[in-house]
């Protein structure tokens, strides 16, 4: 390997890393942060991908449908907690396991019967559709680029509004002790409420922005469900800044891996996750940091 | 009394041709077990259509006999499989099992008709172990072989485009790894030379860094084998990554087929192989689209085709047998004789009773597969391991 590819090498896996973040981002706010095991996870991030594709069929405008995306995500999260979640909160893991499984069966069935079951590509805006040449004969997508960046943002955002404001001093204040935390006059519900849409609105978010490079396609939520969970936790659950660097990590891992020892590269990221379980049985970071 | 003989005689032979009708009477049980709901559902359809199209134009009888259809969905899960493929063998009692897309799942429906003898024809799974070492009496496929279109692939990239090195990826699973060697013992056997096997874990979908070791290797050429979603997102990074414009990008049919509409300009000019085109030109292919287009309203692909001819092989081994399915080894005999007129053109049976039939080199143009000529003729896959003989 020289010196070029090891450094392309390098992009590649700081680029898989932050979309891991994205992905998994919704993750660590609903079951990290809040408690509450939600295999559904992996079918939001299908469901912004079709909402996009679903979209892009009415609205020539990239920006503009990944707005209305947004309103229509954080507006689907919201009226979800409110039907199924909420009543779930005091209950044993087990029955959040049942109930989120059958959602994902429920959203499959509904896309299936929707919007059928072929692949679908979207594309990406036209001014994001150029790439950068690397030399090497390679070149780099500039949407992709892009969604680093986007990927960056919010992974900054999220570590300032719950590090940082009176917001996130009572999200983590709830994580910790609901009652008391009720007692001393917060509104717990509406915020957790707040949370748990934001939480599915990234999800979807991220789906639609992730759309132009992965197509869309049956089951893709799936794929992505169980390496959020990594993700999560190694990082340590909770942890924003956790889940930014295990999702860092395991893009160096995930990208190498493949290239040095492509028999064993399904594994390897699972070996990481033992490894860091056998030494930091809670993950890297702790809890709300 | 000679009256009487005569009466006797006319009651014995209505008695008779009555018993005759009830035996004509019984209808065949034909069992097909196809994916109606998930991925692969669409193709399921497909290949029922393609049976019954054919089924339909000979009046709704094969060998002078009615169809009787029994329905599974198999789901496209191995694990139900034997439990999906029971439920028509033993419970429906099937005369002839049809199906299906999944190679895993076929797996698990040959070693049920292994074990029960029943006639199993395969209508897409191309798992080359189900006519290699699983092969059997009684097992047909009316499809193809992975190694088989992968084969020619390599065959056409060393002679044709003149490529002398070529690198291929797929996902590690039994069908790519399958496509990869078939393309490496075509493209070898002309004098090229394949210098890495790139592979990644199903259905892992992220590509970049082997994209970014194709390009410090420089092949000549790359082979692929994905289909469906991942399929799609590696046409369209391979194209993104620029690598298109220095070394071309080949695959089965299967790496354009029902995708072109997601994969768009990304596509473009690509050349794949495959048993089926668009556009053969034959008049066999041209009054199948013409008849299927009319009944069910929607272009045929390549899984109609290959269930209408699952049951152009029924019919040949029904006629063997004059119509008496449980004549099995008439059934058997006249199958593996069989000369298929196929709208992909004509094949006949393997001795491991696969097609063998033409690769054809197919280019995409717009959003078809537009057909460039014969790539391989006559091909026959080895079917290592298979004991049959012809």
């Amino acid at each position: 390997m020289d010196i070029t590819t090891f450094l392309i090498q390098c992009l590649n896996s700081v680029q898989y890393g932050l979309l891991l973040f994205l992905i998994a981002s919704g993750l660590t706010l609903i079951f990290g942060i809040m408690g509450v095991i939600n295999l559904a996870h992996g079918s939001f991030f299908m469901i912004g991908a079709y909402l996009i594709y679903a979209l892009g069929m009415y609205i020539n405008n990239f920006a503009l449908a990944l707005l209305l995306g947004i309103i229509l995500a954080v507006a689907f999260g919201y009226l979800l907690e409110w039907g199924f979640f909420s009543f779930l909160y005091e209950r044993e893991h087990l029955l959040q396991v049942l109930m989120t499984y059958g959602l994902i069966l429920i959203f499959e069935a509904l896309r299936s019967i929707l919007l059928g079951d072929d692949v679908h590509g979207v594309s990406p805006p036209a001014w994001l559709a150029g790439s950068i040449s690397l030399g090497n004969g390679l070149s780099y997508p500039i949407y992709r680029l892009f969604i680093s960046l986007v990927c960056l943002l919010i992974a900054v955002g999220m570590y300032v509004v719950i590090r940082h404001t009176r917001l996130g001093m009572k999200i983590r204040a709830g994580a910790t002790n609901r009652e008391m935390v009720q007692s001393l006059g917060v509104n717990i519900s509406v915020l957790y409420r707040i949370v748990f849409a934001t939480g599915v609105g990234l999800a979807i978010f991220a789906g639609m922005i992730f759309a132009p490079v992965s197509s869309v396609y049956p089951g893709m939520g799936g794929n992505e469900l169980i390496i959020c969970f990594v993700v999560v936790v190694i990082g340590g659950i909770g942890s924003i800044k956790g889940a930014l660097v295990a999702a860092l990590l395991i893009g160096f891992v995930d990208t190498f891996g493949k290239v040095l020892w492509p028999e064993g590269a399904g594994a390897l990221i699972y070996l990481l996750m033992v490894l860091v379980l056998l030494f930091k049985p809670q993950g890297l970071f702790k809890q709300g940091t | 009394m000679l009256k009487m003989k005569n009466a006797t005689i006319a009651a014995a032979i209505t008695l008779a041709w009555g018993l005759g009708q009830a035996a004509q009477a019984e209808p065949v049980k034909v069992g097909l077990m196809l994916p109606a709901t998930g991925t692969y559902a669409a193709l399921g359809k497909a290949i029922e259509n393609g049976f019954k199209l054919y089924v339909d134009e000979q009046g709704g009888k094969l060998g002078g006999q009615e169809v009787q259809y029994f329905a599974v969905d198999d789901e496209s899960d191995p694990a139900k499989a034997p439990e999906n493929t029971n439920r028509l063998v033993q419970r429906d009692k099937v005369d002839v099992l049809v199906g299906t897309v999944h190679s895993g799942v076929a797996m698990g429906m040959a070693k049920i008709a292994r074990d029960s003898g029943v006639i199993y024809i395969i209508p897409n799974a191309g798992a080359d172990m189900l006519t290699g070492p699983l092969c059997a009496k009684n097992i047909f496929r009316s499809s193809f072989t992975n190694w088989q279109p992968a084969y020619g692939m390599g065959i056409v990239a060393a002679e044709k485009q003149k490529h002398k090195t070529a690198v291929t990826i797929n996902w590690k699973y039994a069908a790519g790894t399958e496509a990869a060697k078939g393309f490496r013992e075509g493209f070898e056997s002309k004098g090229g030379k394949v210098v890495k096997e790139l592979t990644l874990p199903f259905p892992n979908v992220e590509f970049q860094s082997l994209l970014t070791e194709i390009s410090s290797l420089k092949p000549d050429a790359v082979f692929a084998f994905f289909a469906g979603g991942g399929a799609v997102k590696f046409v369209k990074d391979y194209d993104a990554s620029g690598l298109r414009k220095t070394i071309p990008l080949y695959g089965p049919g299967f790496l354009t087929d029902g995708t072109l509409e997601a994969q768009g300009d990304a596509a473009k000019g690509m050349l794949t192989t495959l048993h089926y085109a668009d556009e053969l030109d034959n008049p066999k292919d041209k009054a199948f689209r013409k008849s299927y287009q009319a009944k069910f309203n929607m272009e045929p692909d390549v899984y109609a085709v290959q269930g209408y001819d699952a049951a152009q092989l029924l019919a040949a081994g029904l006629d063997s047998a004059k119509g008496d399915i449980k004549n099995k080894d008439a059934v058997i005999q006249g199958m593996e004789q069989a000369k298929v007129d196929s709208p992909r053109g004509p094949f006949t049976m393997s001795r491991a009773h696969n097609p063998v039939q033409n690769i054809y080199l197919r280019e995409v143009v717009g959003k078809h597969n537009k057909n460039l000529g014969i790539a391989v003729a006559n091909l026959e896959d080895p079917a290592k391991g298979c004991k049959l003989d012809k």
